[in-house]
């Protein structure tokens, strides 16, 4: 079958990857420099402004910088954008896993139930002080959101196996669970006092203003601890996208893998909704970016969609903060309201391309 | 040389036994085995039980495989995908499972040499959700190729291909199997292809193997009756290539299958 033209061709196709790899990379540096470029404005704004300049001095040598600076910066605002980075980033990852192992560009946290199963069991810790683990009292909401938030996975996950469910039954039981677990928390609200009540709510709100720094490092953590799990199986991810009976023949341990997969999701969608609240649409919008941008070799497709969620939630904090000069409103508000427009756009035009 | 034999290979789907008692003579590195059979007769699932994918009874026993079972490479089925990765993306993933990150010049240099042993290096960077059925399959056997079988299960690769481009890729797996050593088992449907380019042929219905030989000793007006349920003939060409003449389909009397073929039981449902 071979001929001396295909033989040309088939060279320059070596290039041409080479040139395909390469214009992935370029775009993953201009989505970083975005990133940085967004995280700097989120720093320099906030009642008391500054100019980038000031950030940047702050940030590379704090002591130069007059102390009031320093300490909005360091102790107030950094935080905050960085949880933004963080969070967005964690969420745009569990969305675009959660794509891949279910072969379903509606999955994602919150249109899939993990988001508001987590909301409710926080709300159970907060409103009743309930904890689905032991542990120490500090902890008691991230876990119980988690604990809840795994085991609505694990359904998801059992359910997909089953022969005959469709990527429509699965979006429709996301939509039942979404239902579901907001009238299990409107019910923990009924049943709340009025100090708690205020707590849930403010907290299903979603709002960045809730970060600390030990929390920014736990969500850091894992982040970082759940991304290497993911790089080292980025070809095993990627050959899922060419269905399971393709994927086993490449020798992948398909059910396996989408096991392992969920578990981590659950814990990167889970915590960050532990601590921040509800935060919609990164998870969904996010990998779609990515995937738009990089296509869905996991390699390039991981950090594009790391940094995309990231860069949303960063540019989500940045317009939270300008709507209104002097007032900050909670991010998950904002989120949903440029998330929205931004996920029927993409039902109506790429969906069907970019998939 | 590699060397491949089943000897009572059964296979589970669930807790049911779908497939029982396929046992072959020895095939060798360079042949090329026909699968044959009605459909759901089993044949895939002979090939996932060969393959690892599926469980079940009995052994697959294999000589000489330097890469031991993971010279197994199984082509399944065309499906599609619609996945955002170009066709040289999703060969390269076929030949980078479970190995590094990183890709070397090797690497591309096999793929690029199989996109132009298959004659679709214009294809290279089409998107893979973009091809045609026929496309599909021929990428599909490109992947296969990629992962360097020793032993290689072909679910039928030819379904969705023109005349032209079955008797050119079947010409290339024959010229492959005999070039690199490689035993290559495809199921097909088209019994005149497998009376041109088999070695061998194995046919199975209802689960089970009813014979297994050379295609000039198998496909028989008998078996064509009795497993098919078509009345023909097996005539040959000047070059000594049988051709099937359908006359056609088979009174619907018999109640069993021909006990000369060794096996005798319902008739088998197509």
């Amino acid at each position: 079958m071979s001929s001396e033209p295909a033989a040309l061709s088939a060279k320059q196709g070596r290039g041409l990857y080479r040139a395909l790899v390469l214009r992935k990379q370029l775009i993953l540096a201009g989505l970083a420099l975005a990133l940085l470029l967004s995280l700097c404005i989120d720093l320099a704004l906030g009642p008391a402004s500054y100019s980038l300049d000031q950030v940047v001095l702050a940030l590379v040598s704090p002591g130069s910088v007059p102390l009031q600076v320093r300490v909005v910066l360091w102790d107030i605002r950094l935080p905050i954008a960085l949880m933004a980075v963080v969070v967005g980033a964690a969420l745009s990852v569990a969305g675009a896993q959660m794509q891949t192992i279910l072969n379903n560009p509606l999955a994602s946290p919150f249109t899939l139930g993990i988001s508001a199963a987590a909301s409710f069991g926080a709300a159970l810790a907060l409103a009743f002080g309930v904890a689905l683990i032991p542990a120490a009292i500090e902890y008691i909401v991230p876990l119980n959101a988690f604990v809840v938030a795994m085991l609505t996975a694990l359904v998801i996950h059992l359910l997909s196996l089953k022969r005959g469910v469709t990527v429509e039954t699965i979006v429709l039981l996301g939509i039942a669970l979404v239902f579901t677990f907001n009238a299990l928390l409107s019910l923990v609200q009924y049943l709340s006092s009025e100090q708690a009540l205020a707590a849930v709510v403010f907290w299903t709100v979603g709002s960045l203003t809730k970060a600390t720094w030990p929390k920014l490092i736990i969500t850091s953590l894992i982040l970082l601890a759940t991304l290497p799990i993911f790089v080292r199986r980025a070809w095993a991810l990627t050959a899922l996208r060419l269905g399971e009976d393709k994927a086993a023949s490449f020798g992948v341990k398909v059910a396996r893998l989408r096991l392992e997969t969920m578990m981590m999701v659950s814990l990167l969608a889970a915590i960050p909704v532990a601590f921040v609240g509800t935060i919609g649409f990164i998870g969904l919008v996010g990998p779609h970016i990515a995937r738009m941008l990089i296509g869905e070799d996991q390699r390039f497709f991981l950090p594009a969609s790391a940094l995309s969620g990231a860069l949303i939630l960063s540019a989500s904090s940045v317009a939270s903060k300008s709507l209104i000069p002097g007032t900050i409103f909670p991010i998950g508000i904002v989120t949903s309201l440029i998330g929205i427009p931004f996920f029927i756009s993409l039902i109506l035009s790429n969906v069907r391309r970019s998939w | 040389m590699v060397t491949i034999r089943l000897d009572g290979l059964g296979a589970f789907h669930g807790a049911r036994l779908v497939l029982s008692d396929v046992s072959t003579p020895i095939f060798r590195g360079g042949e090329v085995v026909a699968v044959i059979g009605p459909n759901a007769a089993g044949k895939s699932t002979l090939f996932k039980r060969i393959a690892g994918l599926l469980k079940g009874p009995g052994r697959v026993c294999l000589e000489g495989a330097v890469k031991g079972p993971d010279g197994i490479c199984y082509m399944p089925q065309d499906t599609a995908a619609n996945a955002v990765l170009t066709v040289y993306e999703s060969i390269l993933l076929a030949r980078k499972q479970g190995s590094a990150w990183s890709v070397s010049d090797g690497d591309l240099a096999l793929i690029d040499g199989i996109l132009a042993a298959l004659s679709i290096s214009d294809l290279a960077f089409c998107n893979v959700g973009e091809l045609s059925g026929g496309q599909r399959q021929v990428v599909s056997i490109a992947q296969t190729l990629a992962r360097e079988p020793e032993i290689l299960l072909m679910d039928e690769p030819t379904s969705a291909l023109d005349l032209h481009r079955q008797v050119e890729v079947l010409s290339f797996m024959r010229g492959l199997a005999r070039k690199h050593g490689i035993a290559v088992l495809i199921a097909i449907h088209d019994l005149n292809q497998a009376l041109r380019f088999a070695d061998k042929c194995i046919v199975i219905a209802e689960g089970r193997m009813i014979a297994c030989g050379t295609p000039e000793d198998v496909v028989t007006p008998a078996l064509l009756r009795d497993v098919y349920r078509v009345e023909a003939r097996i005539e040959r060409c000047s070059r000594g290539i049988g051709h099937v003449m359908v006359d056609g389909v088979a009174a619907d009397g018999s109640d069993c299958i021909d006990s000369s073929l060794g096996i005798c039981g319902r008739k088998p449902k197509i």
